[in-house]
């Protein structure tokens, strides 16, 4: 598997090298550097030189390279390479060539533990966190810790400790979905869909056993079309009310993906804290909260006119936050001249793009930007390479595929009552206009 | 600091980091020696050689603090080969470590102890790994078990004596699933290197405990598990059925490492069930992929891959999921090649004006490699799908009336194919002789002339046309001089009367002012088939070409086989089997040598090309920049460079042929880049028009590339143009020579 894990700086330093494997040696440090660093031409996240693979990996301003001799699996490489980050960015805050150089010594640390001879051990980062932090664990104190540490960090429960206690059991349910749309010039929907997560955070005691129903077709079945409690919930959101259809869906390790195969429940024990429960993706019958209508003109060589509507189109009582629009300009922009009709718009040359700030967008409304870009003559003319147009927003109590929970059931041996809240939001994925 | 001043009066220098280092690692106070150890790995990490300091970090191993004690570990590992003797030394901590009370410590020391490759601390390593086997902790068990795959690697004969294999083999049975998954890659990684050892081989009994530990153990323990399931071969359909049923779950696994190998392990067994249960895995596999194609870039790439190898097997999986492939905006080159080769696999009638719409939009963009296999890939799909054709010449034609230099000419090179599949579009051949002016690249202006040779009898104007090219005949590139001259002989056979003087023209051009021995011979063979019998001539020169059916690459049977066994790997990625791009030693030290002489002959090779351009330069001559292209243009069949103007996929082909070699596996689908950064080489010389080719330089180039276009086993499934049926002959007979090489 993995002979090695390396980190450079975007200079080609190497802040991190640890050999897992016999064959791993420094001087590939430097081929590294060598043939991907300091060649601007790389194309592929693979290199294979000799028997000696490179796969990388690019994070703020450090690359995580892993060496592989073998014929090793790519994809876990790179999963695993990604994970990495992860567990950086939850230790650090930010994994960059700062963070790396501060933490090296818990870097190291952490790699010790995660690849053992270059296989993957556990990554789970509440687990780490547990015996692996910055302040150091002295052995004698942790002894009768480490052993439940231990047992946890490999038993079949390794996410969640035996002992949680709280005074007040709570679970809260985000609802996360990020559309992500492609519009043609024209107006024509190219592509939609809706990547969805469902965020739990679980301030549970003892081990409950949850289950957990959504009014997608999949765990109603296909049949039981418009169950009654259905109703209620519909309200809290705009969404097509009735049930939706997910392409596919993933779950946290912690549900029995064997026991949804076979009766299409979630059931799971949840880890304590924040975890991500679930991933889904729909493409059907996508609500799009926003329209968008650009017509960008060039006019001859100097001159670039844009006039751009957006559209709300969610019920009038809710309102999407932090609407950013950013139109792009082209490299030889000299000056803007913009107006509004609601929001801020600020010409970024560092971009090259117009941005366009409406802090606070009420459904229904509509609201245009008008712009003139004048341009400067180039020496070289070069086309235009038209990036579309980038929407980001945050939408509250709306899901674009219409997805609701429709029930979280939590079974104790305490049998303890607990208070469930549930959120929605929408978000921004890919929100892009031709 | 005073006794280490007096030390360093004895050995070492007074000054210097090392001096400075060794101060603090035997400090009196904790803190500072902690600080220095810290230090101390640091220069380690920035390569310097810290190695002299060895006894001073040992000093430090007996210690409660575990961080340091980390650390020194950390150092011991890099290090203990330089000094093997006072390893000895830190044997006794490690034993003691392998007691501790803390699983952490015990797990931590018998971790380390199999990473240090010293035969002396591999003599006291039974001991520790006997008991740490058996511990009570299932941490401490999961490492021991790795621990055995380290000893077996530094001493066989030791592991086997001891009888750890058999242990190991025991705890496949282990409670925890954890342990399993780690017993289970220790066994695989052991009957890898050693396959005499029949380390591991499963049995019902342990195929069953790997199917109960797969639903509880860790993502990457899943991995190993589902890989060990996919290798393995089902005794019964029966097996197959409960595999099946007991993986597909792992589909909605949220790793997309996890998905990958359960496809794999699904793909695989689903052969031996039967076809209505197989169908129905087919298509509960198909969301689970498509979900892969969001995940981060390099995965997704790595997932495109293997769709592409998936839907050469079984080509309707996702063929409801075109939209999922139209590229971002923002993707990486990488995949948006990809991306396209899987939309062009998909198409079929009832997608293909989406996709055709969106190929439109591509060809418009201003990256130029993307543009170019955006167009081809339209001509593909116009011989994919015949009911499309029509709508994909008027979309090609509307591309040419862009001008776009560049679209233009990757237009005509795929209307050329286009013209090959289906008569009947000769009515738009006017509108392409409109833009001869534009072209300069040779693949395009070749298939042009062919274009004219081929449809000379109802071109009212092709003696004209080619009298123009005849003219510039000696500026003309190889491969174009090798079209005229064919076009040329097939419009004297159409219209004799026409065009006596412009054949006898082009013949001494070719013959007496050429010294190419390829073109002069093509012009001697067809001067001698005129001379002899017009009507032999013309049987040869005008007989029927076989039809093209398809301009999509597919991968040999055999070889698609055996990379769908290899799913998810390395091998899977670049479509090659492991053999072509892996050596033989795994771990010796013969394959690091010869790793560091594959990469100098790799420079090597590189040089010629550097040195060749140079020398054009020196002669005065630039070469044209696009004739780099011809370069990354060979093609497995046509591996003689007059063949090379009409395949229709040459361009993607030819890279392969290179990347084929196992010096240096380039990215597949990355053909495009390496053709700019050769563009960008020689376009530091200028753009050199049509610049002569007569000089030598870029010809070797060709020669050298040849050598290994060869080696590529990617299959020879074109066949060659039947217009170049001639050389082309002798082209693939030494290729296929080349090929039983291997």
């Amino acid at each position: 598997m993995l002979s090695g894990i390396l980190i450079f700086n975007q200079k080609g330093e190497n802040l991190i090298f640890r050999a897992f494997r016999n064959d791993c040696r420094p001087r590939l440090a430097d081929v590294f550097r060598i043939q991907v660093i300091s060649n601007s031409q790389v194309r592929s996240p693979i290199l294979t030189l000799g028997s000696t693979t490179f796969s990388h990996v690019k994070h703020e301003n450090i690359y995580l390279v892993a060496i592989t001799k073998s014929n090793a699996n790519a994809a876990l490489v790179f999963e695993f390479l990604y994970r990495f980050v992860g567990l950086g960015k939850a230790y650090f805050g930010k994994f960059d060539e700062e963070a790396v150089k501060n933490n090296f010594v818990l870097v190291y640390e952490l790699l010790d533990e995660i690849l053992d001879f270059g296989y993957p051990q556990n990554t789970e980062t509440d687990t780490l966190k547990m015996y692996i932090t910055t302040e150091g664990v002295k052995s004698e104190r942790a002894m009768e810790d480490s052993s439940k540490i231990t047992m946890q960090a490999t038993g079949a429960l390794s996410w969640r400790r035996a002992d949680i206690k709280y005074r007040k059991n709570e679970a809260f349910v985000d609802v996360i979905e990020d559309v992500n749309l492609l519009m043609s010039a024209a107006g024509t929907v190219l592509r939609a869909d809706v990547n969805g997560q469902i965020v739990m955070r679980a301030y549970l005691s003892g081990t409950p056993e949850c289950k957990f129903g959504l009014n997608d077709r999949l765990t109603l079945g296909e049949d039981n079309l418009q169950p009654s409690g259905n109703r209620a919930g519909a309200k809290a959101t705009r969404a097509a009310a009735g049930s939706v259809t997910l392409e596919d869906c993933q779950f946290h390790q912690c549900v029995k993906l064997g026991k949804f195969d076979t009766d299409r429940i979630i059931s799971f024990i949840p880890p304590d804290g924040e975890f991500e429960l679930m991933r889904y993706r729909a493409t059907e019958n996508v609500n799009l909260p926003f329209k968008v209508h650009a017509i960008v003109n060039e006019i001859g060589k100097t001159k670039v006119e844009y006039s751009i509507a957006v559209r709300a189109n969610y019920g009038s009582k809710l309102f999407a936050t932090n609407v950013v629009v950013r139109i792009p300009t082209p490299l030889n922009t000299a000056r803007i001249t913009e107006r509004t009709s609601q929001g801020k718009a600020k010409y970024e040359p560092e971009h090259n793009n117009i941005v366009w700030k409406i802090p606070r967008f009420t459904g229904q409304s509509e609201y245009v930007l008008s712009a003139e870009a004048s341009l400067t003559s180039m020496t070289n003319q070069k086309a235009w390479s038209r990036p579309p147009l980038n929407l980001s927003f945050s939408l509250l109590m709306f899901t674009s595929s219409g997805l609701l929970v429709r029930y979280l059931k939590v079974f104790e041996k305490s049998n303890y009552s607990s208070v469930k809240w549930v959120r929605y939001m929408t978000r921004a994925g890919n929100y892009e206009i031709r | 600091m005073a006794v280490s001043r007096i030390r360093g009066a004895f050995a070492v220098p007074r000054k210097g980091e090392t001096f400075e280092l060794r101060a603090g690692l035997v400090s009196q106070y904790a803190y500072e020696r902690k600080e220095a150890i810290q230090k101390t790995i640091m220069s380690m990490t920035l390569g310097k050689d810290v190695s002299a300091l060895f006894p001073d970090v040992l000093k430090n191993i007996a210690t409660a603090d575990l961080d340091q004690k980390k650390l020194v570990y950390l150092y011991l590992m890099n290090y203990a080969k330089s000094h093997p003797d006072l390893c000895i030394l830190a044997v006794n901590t490690f034993v003691q470590d392998s007691e501790d009370p803390n699983p952490l410590i015990r797990a931590l020391a018998i971790r380390t102890m199999g990473c240090i490759r010293v035969d002396k601390m591999v003599d006291y390593m039974e001991e520790p790994l006997r008991k740490t086997l058996r511990d009570e902790s299932p941490y401490v068990r999961k490492t021991a078990a790795l621990c055995v795959a380290k000893l077996f690697d530094l001493n066989p004969q030791m592991c086997l004596e001891n009888g750890f294999l058999e242990q190991l083999q025991e705890m496949i049975g282990d409670p925890n699933p954890m342990v399993v998954a780690n017993c289970v890659t220790a066994l695989v990684e052991i009957q890898e290197t050693a396959p005499e050892t029949h380390a591991f081989k499963v049995t019902p009994t342990t195929l069953k405990k790997m199917l109960m530990a797969l639903n509880e153990c860790t993502e990457w323990g899943r991995v190993t598990i589902l890989t060990t399931l996919a290798d393995y071969k089902a005794a019964d359909v029966k097996e197959a059925e409960h595999i099946c049923e007991r993986v597909s779950p792992q589909f909605q696994h949220v790793n997309p490492s996890v998905v990958l190998a359960a496809v794999k392990v699904v793909f695989l067994h689903m052969r031996y069930v039967s076809p209505e249960l197989a169908k129905s895995y087919l298509k509960k596999m198909a969301p689970p992929l498509v979900t892969l194609v969001s995940s981060a870039p390099e995965v997704q790439y790595v997932a495109l891959r293997n769709i592409d190898l998936l839907l050469q097997k079984q080509p309707d999986v996702l063929s409801k999921e075109m939209r999922v492939f139209f590229c971002k905006y923002n993707d990486p080159p990488y995949l948006k090649l990809q991306k396209l080769e899987i939309m062009v696999r998909i198409a079929n009638d009832k997608n293909v004006d989406q996709l055709l719409a969106e190929l439109k939009e591509y060809a418009m963009e201003v990256d130029m490699d993307f543009v170019r296999r955006a167009v081809k890939a339209i001509g593909q799909v116009a011989i994919k799908i015949e009911s499309a054709s029509e709508k994909c010449v008027n979309t090609l034609l509307d591309l040419i009336n862009t001008k776009v230099n560049y679209v233009v000419q990757e237009a005509i090179v795929v209307i050329k194919d286009i013209f090959r599949r289906y008569p009947g579009y000769e009515g738009i051949i006017p509108t392409l002789c409109q833009c001869i002016d534009d072209l300069d690249e040779p693949n395009a202006r070749g298939s042009l002339i062919w274009i004219v040779g081929e449809y000379a009898e109802k071109i009212s104007n092709a003696g004209e046309i080619l009298s123009g090219f005849v003219d510039g005949f000696a500026e003309e590139f190889t491969q174009t001089q090798l079209q005229i001259l064919t076009a040329v002989v097939k419009l004297f056979l159409k219209k004799p009367d026409q065009s006596q003087g412009l054949v006898q023209k082009v013949f001494q051009a070719a013959t007496a002012e050429n010294d190419n021995p390829d073109i002069r011979d093509r012009a001697y063979v067809y001067w001698r088939l005129l001379s002899s019998d017009p009507q032999i001539a013309k049987s040869i020169v005008l007989s029927d070409k076989p039809p093209i059916t398809s301009t999509i690459q597919s991968l040999p049977t055999a070889l698609l086989e055996q990379l769908l066994t290899e799913l998810s790997t390395l091998a899977s990625v670049y479509h090659k089997p492991p053999e072509a791009f892996l050596g033989q030693g795994r771990f010796g030290a013969e394959a690091m040598q010869k790793a560091a002489i594959e990469e100098q002959q790799q420079n090597a090779r590189e040089n010629p090309i550097a040195a060749a351009a140079a020398a054009a330069v020196a002669s005065g001559q630039a070469p044209p920049q696009t004739n780099m292209e011809n370069l990354l243009d060979i093609d497995f069949d046509g591996s003689a460079p007059a063949s090379l103007q009409k395949q229709p996929t040459s361009g993607e082909s030819g890279l392969e042929g290179l990347a084929g070699t196992p010096q240096r596996v380039a990215s597949p689908t990355g053909h495009a880049a390496p053709a700019s950064t050769m563009d960008d080489l020689l376009g530091l010389f200028g753009d050199g028009g049509g610049g002569g080719m007569a000089s030598n330089a870029p010809m070797s180039n060709d020669d050298i590339m040849n050598g290994f276009a060869g080696m590529n086993l990617g299959g020879a499934n074109q066949p060659p143009p039947a217009s170049q049926q001639l050389s082309g002959q002798t082209g693939q007979k030494s290729n296929q020579e080349l090929l039983d090489l291997f």
